[in-house]
């Protein structure tokens, strides 16, 4: 299925697309501020269950911004505010009767840098059940979660180790059992990979494409190669200098393949080839 | 250029990388580096000395009896400063009861909840003042709010104390809270946890190191002190049996003791003085201990 977006840059009008039945989140953005500052505007971006998004564009596009508005990480920045909506499964979660620490128990975040808490790695894993009371089998769901995480088998003799012992790639796959322990509806990644030697990339590569299977994921990354080897749509945004900001936008959503092969927008095809970055 | 070393044919002239102990710089370099270490072992000299003269001239007095014993009367031989050990520990830790709790918030509001609000500003800048505030005034205070209605209490002392010790650890576990890294926290938040959990689970307990080794220094400084125990605690020659009462400490015990014209009396202010350098000794190791992160 295809969520091509019509009219790219130019046009300021608030975006169609025709977004997926399954859309789990289905994101409209009018307008992202930060202060004054207008940092996104006008995207309208469906992220459809079972898939992984990727986001893809320059610097200062806004992809961050709109992935860490999809479980309102961004309400921590205190001069933050968002116009439009985030549905997800039917339901603002920008209403006001809507506690964001509800939504991001449903919708998890992996990191740009691998943040493990400063407690073994157990305790890290076990963290989210705790929170959640989690009164079941702890020690089972822990071992699930790092061997998802294709971390079970480095670690599971020093368990009791601290999570900040571990190599960052180590580190990074621990935040992803971190985050799946809970069973999250939806995965954010925010560049998950950028902090991370080749190794250790294509092991959370590996990792995202077996995560889909169970979860929806959503990421961010700033290598095309990266959203071609693993995300089946794709979000090209771009950045908008002409009324004097950077604002960033959705120029161009598709299959991945259609995005990278065949792109509808001049913006897309001089990005996808390498003439800007 | 020494023959040693090879010349590949037709390089450039190497560079000479052999150590040269005589070249100007290197001299220097010596020269700043043992006066380093002389000033140094200058420095710590009356550290040594005051634990030296204090063992050599109270060692040979610490037995149980001078441990558990009740002060000795004029020209009474033999005795101890039990009740003062007794008095000093209570009232440490009355006043540990009362500043951790007060401290550790006041603390979590300057680091986490509002660092920039003006009302930390001003928190912050009273307990910068008050770390540097004189003892005796800790004491004047309490004697104006506590003793005058109350009379001399050992609770009197441990507010006195409390005082003293609230600023060290307010700006300790400010200190400790405030390392802790913003991702950390930002993780927590991305979990689902509210602004106390991510407090109370997250900031607090990877802070905890910095802030016990706070506590632990502001309890060894507390138990050293005497000016503020003698406008509050005054001092008792039995054992501490009620909280309301004048109470016995080691510090006061050694003022009185130091000044009597009897030997015994002099010889047991220097035991004492040794007991209480050994208990904030251990206050102080147990603070480097807990200090070190646990995993």
């Amino acid at each position: 299925m295809n969520v091509n977006v019509e009219s790219a840059a130019v046009t300021a009008a608030p975006r169609r697309a025709t977004a997926g039945l399954d859309a789990v989140i289905d994101c409209k953005v009018e307008k992202i501020y930060y202060g004054d500052f207008l940092a996104v505007r006008d995207s309208v971006v469906p992220i459809e269950k079972g898939k992984i998004t990727g986001f893809i564009g320059p610097s200062g596009c806004g992809k961050s911004t709109v992935l860490r508005s999809l479980n309102r990480m961004n309400d921590l920045i205190p001069s933050f505010r968002f116009v439009g909506t985030v549905k997800y499964h039917g339901q603002d979660i920008y209403d006001k009767t809507v506690d964001p620490v509800v939504v991001r128990r449903h919708i998890g975040m992996v990191f740009q840098q691998p943040n493990p808490f400063s407690m073994s790695i157990f305790d890290n894993v076990a963290f989210g059940l705790k929170l959640n009371r989690y009164k079941g089998d702890a020690d089972g769901r822990v071992e699930e979660a790092l061997t998802r995480a294709a971390l079970w088998k480095e670690v599971k003799d020093k368990l009791k180790n601290s999570g900040l012992s571990l190599s960052g790639g180590q580190q990074q796959r621990l935040c992803i059992a971190r985050a799946i322990a809970t069973e999250p509806d939806v995965l954010l990644m925010d560049e998950p990979c950028s902090a991370l030697d080749p190794i250790a990339t294509r092991q959370v590569e590996e990792l995202m494409l077996e995560l889909k299977e169970r979860y929806t994921v959503a990421l961010v990354t700033h290598n095309m190669q990266q959203a071609m080897r693993v995300a089946d749509t794709t979000a090209f945004f771009g950045v908008d200098i002409s009324q004097g900001g950077r604002t960033g936008h959705l120029v161009e959503m598709g299959q991945t393949r259609q995005v990278f092969e065949d792109p509808q927008q001049e913006l897309t095809k001089q990005y996808v080839s390498g003439e800007f970055s | 250029m020494s023959e040693v070393h090879m010349m590949p044919p037709g390089a450039a002239q190497l560079p000479r990388l052999r150590r040269q102990p005589m070249e100007i710089r290197a001299l220097k370099s010596g020269l700043l580096t043992g006066l380093a270490w002389l000033i140094t072992l200058v420095g710590s000299v009356p550290l040594f000395s005051v634990i030296y003269m204090l063992a050599a001239e109270g060692g040979s007095r610490i037995s149980f009896e001078t441990l558990t014993a009740l002060p000795p009367a004029g020209f009474e031989t033999g005795g101890g400063f039990g009740n003062a050990i007794i008095g000093t520990l209570v009232m440490v830790a009355i006043a540990t009861v009362i500043s951790l709790p007060i401290g550790l918030l006041a603390a979590v509001y300057l680091a986490v909840l509002g660092p920039f609000s003006q009302l930390a500003r001003v928190a912050r800048f009273v307990a910068k003042t008050l770390t540097g505030f004189p003892s005796i005034l800790a004491g004047v205070f309490t004697y104006g709010i506590l003793v005058v209605s109350f009379g001399y209490s050992a609770l009197a002392g441990g507010v006195a104390l409390a005082v003293l010790m609230l600023p060290t650890i307010v700006l300790a576990a400010e200190e400790a809270m405030k390392e802790v890294p913003q991702k950390m926290k930002d993780a927590a938040y991305g979990m689902g946890c509210t602004r106390s959990q991510v407090i109370w689970r997250v900031v607090i307990p990877t802070g905890l190191p910095g802030i016990l080794t706070g506590v632990m220094l502001a309890v060894a400084g507390a138990a050293g002190e005497s000016a503020p125990l003698l406008f509050t605690a005054l001092f008792s020659n039995y054992y501490l049996s009620n909280l309301m009462e004048p109470t016995a400490s080691l510090s006061i015990l050694i003022y009185n003791f130091s000044a009597m014209p009897f030997e015994n009396q002099i010889e047991l202010a220097w035991t004492a003085s040794l007991v209480l350098v050994l208990i904030v000794l251990v206050f102080n190791i147990l603070a480097r201990l807990v200090g070190q992160p646990k995993v």
